[in-house]
C-alpha cells in the first residue's frame, strides 16, 4: 500500500472515531439546545425570580396535570386542578402525594409545559421537581411549586398547562445517575 | 520495466484456490463480491419469508395465523434484515465486483480488511436470527427500536440485537473505508474524478455517508446498552434522560441511511439507461452534483421522521423546507434519465425493463415522500400505511429493482454466460405486477387511516389488505424464479462476448467474459 493510501486510511479511521464520539456529544448538545431555546418543555431553575415581578399583570388560567409513569403506585394529584393567576405575581400550588405501598420509595417528578412557547416566560422559584422525593410506607405529603410568569408573555397565551410525571426511582438510587442536573 | 515482469509473475501463480478454503480465505475482490451477493440473496429470501408471515396474518382482519408477539418479532426482523442484510450487502457486493474493474485497479486497496468485513456479516446475522429461539423471543420493537420500547420494555434478547448491530456496523464501516481508499488512490492513470463511471461516484458518496453515520448508530445502541445494563439514563426520563433524544440520534443516522440505500441505485440505473438507449448519458456532471447535494441535505432533514413528537413551529418549518429541497436534485436526476432515453434507439432487455420501472416507481415513492414532508399533512399520515407504501415504493421497486437490474446487466460479465432473456422478462413482469398490487393499495388504506405495525385492523380495510397480500405472494414467488434464473446462468448458457451489450461502455466491458480472476494487473490507459 502506498503512502497516499495510508493517509486516506488514517483520516477515514479518524473520521469514524470522531463520529462515534460525536454521537455521545449529541446528548449534552441536545440538553443545551433545549435549554437555550426553551424547547421540549424543559425548565431551568431560576435564582433571581424577583426581577420578573411587576404590576402590569394580566389574567392567566393554569391547569395542573399529573401522570404516574407505568408501574408507579403512588397517589399523585394536584390539590387544585385549575388556578387563576396573574402574570408578574408569584403563585403557589401544591400536589398531594401518598406512598400507598408497604415499602419506602423514592420518586422523581419530570415537568413539562404546554404550549411550549410559554416555557421561556415561566420561572419556578421552588418546585418539588427539582429534587427526589422520599416517602416511608403509607406516608403522605403536600409538595409545593412556587412560580411566576413574566408579564412580557405574548397575549396569545391565556391558558398554560403545567404537567408532572412521577417516576419510581427507588432502584436507581444505588446506581450512578447519568446526568443528574436537577431539572 | 520491473512492473511488467512482476505482473507476468502474478498471472501464472494466483488462480483461485480449491474448495471451501477459497471462500474463507479469499482476498480477491471478485470472490468477495460474489460472497456478498449470495449472502444478501439469502437474507432477501429470509426477510421475504418474514414479510409473507406478516402479509398472511393481514390477509383477513382478526388474528388468524400467528400470535401478536410473534407478529411484532417478524415485523422487526423483516425490517432489520432487509435494510442491513439484503440491500446494503448487495450494494457492497456490487461495489466489490465493479469498482476495481471500473477504475482500472487490480483489486480493492485493503484486500484482507475486505475479507474480514464480509465474514463478520454471517456472524452478525446469525446472532440476530438466533434471538428468535431465545427466551422472551426476538426483538419486537420495530426496526427503528425507539427507546423505551427497546430499553425498559425490551425482551432480554435485545443485548444480542445490540451486539449484532455493532458487528454489522463495523463491517459496513470497514467496507466503506476500503471503497474510498480504492477510489481515491487506485484509479488508472488518466481517470480523473469527473471521468469516473457514475456507479463509482455513487459509491464514493455512499461510503462517506456510511463513515459519517454508522458510528452514530453504534453510539445509539451503545447508549441503549448502558441504559439497560449499567444504570445510565440516556433515554430514561426518571433519571433525567429523554426518550425523544433517542429519536433524534436514531434519525440522525437513519435519514442518511435511507440515502445509502438509494445512491448506488442511481449509479446503476444511469449505466443501464445509457447502455440500452445507445446514447451518452445526459448531464453527467449534474448527476454528480445532484448526488452530492442529496448526500449533504440528508444530514439536515432527520426530524421530518418525528414531526409529531412536539417540536416548535420554527423547527417543523425548517425540516419541512429542507426536505422539500431534496426534490430538486432528485428531479434533476429523473429528468436526466428521461432525457437520456429521449430519441435513443432503445431496446427492452431485462435490465432496461427494471431500470425504466425503477425511474417510474421510484418517482412515485418520491412524490409520496413530498406529501409526507408537508407538516400538517404528516400529522394525518404519520404512522399509517401511507408511510409503509411510501418507503416500500422507494426501497422495493427502487433499491431492490436496481439490484436486480444490476444482476441481469453484469451477470454475463461475472459468469461468462447470458441469462435466459425470456425468463428474465417473465421475472420482471411478475415482480412489477406483484410489487404494485402489494404496495399501491397501501396508499389508500393509509389515507383512510389504517395504522402501521398492528397485526389486526378495522373491517373497512379488509378488501385492500386482501389484494395487498395476494400481490405480496406473487412478488415473493417470482423471486424463486429469479433464484432459478441466476443458478441456471451460473451453470451455463449462451456464451457472452466481452462487450456483452451493444451500447455498453466502460473499462469492465474491455476484459473478457467471464472476467479473469485478476484484471488490470497493469493499469489500462484511459482517454
Amino acid at each position: 500500500m502506498n503512502n497516499s493510501a495510508k493517509r486516506t486510511l488514517k483520516y477515514l479511521s479518524f473520521a469514524v472515531f470522531g463520529m462515534f464520539f460525536f454521537s455521545f456529544a449529541l446528548v449534552p448538545l441536545y440538553d443545551v439546545f433545549c435549554e437555550v431555546t426553551g424547547l421540549n418543555g424543559k425548565i431551568s431553575q431560576s435564582e433571581e425570580g424577583t426581577s420578573y415581578e411587576s404590576n402590569t399583570g394580566r389574567d392567566l388560567t393554569i391547569q395542573f396535570v399529573s401522570h404516574n409513569a407505568e408501574q408507579m403506585p403512588w397517589v399523585f394529584k394536584p390539590s387544585e386542578k385549575i388556578m387563576k393567576v396573574k402574570t408578574g405575581k408569584y403563585s403557589n400550588a401544591t400536589f398531594f402525594v401518598k406512598n400507598n405501598t408497604d415499602k419506602p420509595m423514592t420518586a422523581r417528578a419530570v415537568p413539562s409545559v404546554a404550549p411550549s412557547n410559554a416555557n421561556e416566560y415561566l420561572k419556578k422559584l421552588e418546585c418539588f421537581c427539582f429534587e427526589e422525593q422520599f416517602l416511608a410506607p403509607g406516608e403522605e405529603a403536600l409538595l409545593p411549586v412556587r412560580f411566576i410568569f413574566d408579564s412580557n408573555m405574548p397575549e396569545s397565551i391565556n391558558n398554560v398547562a403545567l404537567s408532572y410525571t412521577i417516576f419510581d426511582i427507588t432502584n436507581y438510587n444505588d446506581m450512578e445517575m447519568a446526568h443528574h442536573d436537577g431539572r | 520495466m520491473s512492473s511488467v515482469i512482476e505482473s507476468h509473475h502474478d498471472d501464472h501463480h494466483h488462480g483461485p484456490a480449491k474448495g471451501l478454503m477459497r471462500w474463507l480465505l479469499t482476498t480477491n475482490h471478485k470472490d468477495i463480491g460474489t460472497l456478498y451477493l449470495w449472502f444478501s440473496f439469502a437474507m432477501f429470501l429470509i426477510g421475504g419469508a418474514m414479510a409473507m408471515v406478516i402479509r398472511a396474518e393481514l390477509f383477513q382482519p382478526g388474528m388468524q395465523i400467528v400470535e401478536p408477539e410473534f407478529y411484532n418479532q417478524m415485523l422487526t426482523l423483516h425490517g432489520l434484515i432487509m435494510v442491513f442484510g439484503a440491500v446494503m450487502p448487495a450494494f457492497v457486493g456490487l461495489a466489490n465486483w465493479l469498482v476495481p474493474m471500473m477504475v482500472g485497479a487490480p483489486d480493492m486497496a485493503l484486500p484482507r480488511l475486505n475479507n474480514l468485513s464480509f465474514w463478520l456479516l454471517p456472524f452478525a446475522f446469525g446472532i440476530l436470527l438466533s434471538s428468535l429461539f431465545m427466551e422472551g423471543g426476538a426483538p419486537n420493537f420495530g426496526w427503528t427500536f425507539y427507546a423505551p420500547l427497546s430499553t425498559t420494555y425490551a425482551p432480554p434478547s435485545v443485548t444480542f440485537f445490540i451486539f449484532s448491530v455493532h458487528i454489522m456496523g463495523a463491517s459496513s464501516i470497514m467496507g466503506s473505508i476500503n471503497v474510498i481508499v480504492t477510489i481515491m488512490n487506485m484509479r488508472a492513470p488518466g481517470m480523473d474524478l469527473m471521468k469516473m463511471p457514475l456507479f463509482v461516484w455513487s459509491w464514493l458518496i455512499t461510503a462517506y455517508l456510511l463513515i459519517a453515520v454508522m458510528p452514530v448508530l453504534a453510539g445509539a445502541v451503545t447508549m441503549m446498552l448502558m441504559d439497560i445494563h449499567f444504570g445510565t439514563s440516556f433515554f430514561n426520563a426518571a433519571g433525567g434522560g429523554d426518550p425523544v433524544l433517542f429519536q433524534h440520534i436514531f434519525w440522525f443516522f437513519g435519514h442518511p441511511e435511507v440515502y445509502i440505500m438509494i445512491l448506488p441505485a442511481f449509479g446503476i440505473v444511469s449505466h443501464i439507461i445509457e447502455t440500452f438507449s445507445r446514447k451518452q448519458l445526459f448531464g453527467y456532471s449534474s448527476m454528480v452534483w445532484a448526488m452530492l447535494s442529496i448526500a449533504i441535505l440528508s444530514f439536515v432533514v432527520w426530524a421530518h421522521h418525528m414531526f409529531t413528537v412536539g417540536m416548535p413551529l420554527a423547527a417543523e418549518l425548517f425540516f419541512m423546507w429542507a426536505t422539500m429541497l431534496i426534490a430538486v436534485p432528485t428531479g434533476v436526476k429523473v429528468f436526466n434519465w428521461v432525457a437520456t432515453m429521449f430519441k435513443g434507439s432503445i431496446t427492452y432487455e431485462t435490465p432496461m425493463l427494471f431500470a425504466i420501472s425503477f425511474v417510474v416507481l421510484f418517482t412515485i415513492g418520491g412524490f409520496s415522500g413530498l406529501m409526507l414532508s408537508i407538516v400538517p399533512a404528516d400529522f394525518q399520515y404519520h404512522d399509517t400505511y401511507f408511510v409503509v407504501a411510501h418507503f416500500h415504493y422507494v426501497l422495493v421497486p427502487g433499491s431492490i429493482f436496481s439490484i436486480m437490474a444490476a444482476v441481469y446487466y453484469w451477470i454475463p460479465k461475472w459468469t461468462g454466460n447470458m441469462y435466459d432473456e425470456r425468463m428474465g422478462r417473465l421475472h420482471f413482469w411478475l415482480s412489477f405486477v406483484g410489487v404494485n398490487v402489494t404496495f399501491f393499495p397501501q396508499h389508500w388504506i393509509g389515507l383512510a387511516g389504517m395504522p402501521r405495525r398492528y397485526p389486526d385492523y378495522a373491517l373497512q380495510f379488509a378488501d385492500w389488505n386482501m389484494v395487498s397480500t395476494a400481490g405480496a405472494f406473487l412478488f415473493g414467488a417470482s423471486q424463486i424464479l429469479f433464484l432459478f434464473i441466476v443458478l441456471k446462468t451460473v451453470m451455463g448458457g449462451k456464451k457472452a462476448t466481452p462487450q456483452v451489450w451493444e451500447g455498453a461502455r466502460g473499462l469492465e466491458w474491455s476484459v473478457e467474459s467471464p472476467a479473469p480472476y485478476h484484471t488490470f494487473s497493469t493499469p489500462p490507459k484511459v482517454n
